[in-house]
């Protein structure tokens, strides 16, 4: 009766106590900081460091805040336009590297993997210099002054949308696009009538990834932002370099909510089915 | 693919040729410029001179800038190991839990991703720096702790000291591999459980079957099957370490510097754009030689190690 004990078998490692204390502890160490920050966004404190009561007056103050607002402002236009911008360019590519078979088209695939390989700083140096190099004009006009961050943006957003695009593609069923091209459709009208319609959910994804990839993004934009042009990230970084105060806590906090919410919108649009024209 | 439409069609160049013109003016483009600038020389504030000479690479890889690089390649590969080391018990976790459960895990490793890497850098300073919460609490045992000593009328052999001392914890290196390691973690971990969910438990069943205890089916079974997910996560770890900047900025103190401070002196103050474009060069470079060598490994492995598995059992 000495094997009584074994009330489970040995591969059910859900119930092995070490990985089940790694990989909590894990999870704990890695929301401890974030909601650290999240909770002391409220904290009555000036030096933040013990709490001592509930205020949202730093959120008050964030609201109130022309520079932070500006920077806003900033972030949610360029999001938008190279939001705008990156799907429609992934969208084609990912619709031509689909169905077309063209000379060099295995480079091409190659180097729109590029943007999104090499290091972060790279890419944000390669923009830098190419916008000195051509002597962009640094506009005054608001939407204008934001054309560098924006192409900056699109040019690593863009290949990212055009793979999640093409991967849902590769479950599209030929079948239907055959029947359709046998009852007379021309490619266009097959494109516009199933393609468009089965990949709606995607589009809708990338379009909300391109937006959280946009409004997220500090390095790539660092390197392109002028005096005109700062964005909520590039001011955050202004900040925190003067030190710690409730105020980029609640900026954060924000940010991070807005973020959390356009994810899991992806993440339902991403998992959505369509079970008619999959394979 | 097997119904490729005809290349004739006016859809073809209307789909191919936004993505293209804008990858090769935006992108490929101003990497040529960085690539070319990377041979010249900078003649005075604004002026560049591109001489085709190697120069910069020359000064990059003596002195104080080959001391750097050699040791953003130390910190990152430390930062891989540890992660490496945590990532795989808890990928484990995650693809043995119930699927209700494994969802939540997985989201929950995921979410953190979706936050800016600036913020949850922040995030850290706050728990790190000397008033922070690690160096509070410690102070608050410490004198607790007193305090008890007092009351048992122990003070004078002085086992602590009266004043506490607050740990460093921040502007060295080790705030950069703890920070390191915090964003890029889960990059490790995802890699491995899309592994892990994929091969056939029955291997374990067999493995404990014939006699093997916790440790030789890991170091049997486990490990030779997740290789490939280790490698994949190896190199989403270790580029990003080596380019990262952010991080040493924030984390790290003035000797405690990384590739990628250099680079964005170079740019931003120093205004040597020539040796800041050799230095990405040579990011670029090493980024291409890791997935090259994964390229290679991976066609390896499928040869010999798969075949060899199924051949020989």
């Amino acid at each position: 009766m000495k094997n009584i004990k074994l009330l489970h078998s040995p591969i059910d490692y859900t119930r092995n106590k070490y990985l089940k204390i790694i990989s909590y502890a894990f999870l704990i160490i890695l929301y401890l900081p974030i909601l650290n920050l999240v909770i002391f966004s409220f904290n009555d404190s000036k030096r933040n460091i013990v709490w001592r009561g509930f205020t949202s007056k730093y959120y008050e103050k964030v609201f109130d805040n022309q520079i932070l607002f500006d920077a806003f402002s900033n972030s949610l236009t360029i999001a938008s336009l190279s939001t705008i911008i990156s799907t429609i360019l992934g969208l084609s590519t990912a619709i031509c590297l689909w169905k077309f078979n063209f000379y060099l088209k295995k480079y091409y695939d190659l180097a729109l993997l590029f943007p999104i390989i090499i290091p972060e700083i790279c890419m944000g140096v390669s923009m830098l210099a190419f916008f000195n190099f051509i002597n962009w004009p640094s506009f005054e006009i608001w939407p204008l002054s934001l054309s560098t961050i924006i192409i900056a943006h699109v040019s690593f957003i863009f290949p990212i949308i055009a793979i999640i695009i093409r991967s849902r593609l590769s479950i599209l069923n030929n079948e239907i696009l055959e029947a359709g091209i046998d009852l007379g459709a021309s490619n266009f009208q097959v494109i516009k009538l199933i393609v468009l319609p089965f990949l709606k959910p995607a589009i809708i994804a990338s379009f909300l990834l391109a937006f959280t990839l946009s409004l997220d993004d500090f390095v790539v934009t660092f390197f392109t932002s002028g005096p005109n042009s700062v964005t909520l990230p590039v001011k955050i970084y202004s900040m925190v370099r003067f030190g710690i105060t409730p105020e980029i806590n609640a900026v954060s906090t924000i940010l991070i909510l807005i973020i959390i919410i356009s994810t899991y919108f992806v993440i339902k649009f991403l998992t959505k089915n369509n079970r008619a024209l999959t394979k | 693919m097997a119904n490729a439409w005809g290349l004739k069609n006016k859809l073809f160049i209307l789909l191919l040729i936004p993505g293209l013109a804008w990858l090769l003016c935006f992108f490929i483009f101003p990497i040529i410029i960085v690539f070319s600038m990377s041979f010249g020389q900078k003649v005075d504030i604004i002026g560049i001179d591109y001489n085709w000479s190697l120069h910069n690479y020359f000064r990059a890889f003596n002195g104080v800038y080959f001391f750097t690089l050699f040791k953003s390649i130390i910190i990152s590969s430390i930062t891989t190991f540890i992660c490496l080391i945590v990532a795989i018990p808890v990928a484990l976790y995650i693809s043995f839990s119930s699927t209700r459960i494994k969802s939540i895990l997985l989201i929950s490793i995921m979410l953190p991703l979706w936050t800016n890497l600036l913020i949850r850098t922040y995030s850290l300073i706050a728990i790190l720096r000397t008033k922070g919460h690690i160096n509070s609490s410690l102070e608050y045992l410490w004198e607790a702790s007193n305090r008890a000593l007092n009351f048992l009328n122990l003070a004078n052999y002085n086992i602590f000291n009266n004043n506490f001392i607050p740990l460093d914890l921040m502007y060295n290196n080790f705030a950069i591999i703890l920070g390191l390691f915090y964003i890029y973690v889960p990059f490790m971990i995802i890699p491995i459980y899309l592994v892990l969910e994929r091969f056939d438990r029955n291997l374990l069943e067999a493995s404990y079957d014939l006699g093997a205890n916790h440790f030789q089916t890991f170091f049997k079974v486990i490990m030779p099957i997740i290789i490939p997910g280790i490698i994949s996560g190896i190199i989403l770890v270790f580029i990003p370490c080596l380019g990262s900047f952010i991080i040493p900025d924030l984390l790290g103190g003035a000797d405690s510097q990384m590739i990628g401070n250099i680079i964005e002196r170079q740019f931003k103050s120093a205004n040597d754009w020539p040796f800041g474009s050799a230095l990405s060069f040579i990011l670029i470079y090493m980024t291409i030689i890791v997935i090259s060598v994964r390229y290679i490994y991976s066609k390896l492995y499928s040869k010999f190690y798969i075949r060899g598995m199924y051949e020989k059992y």
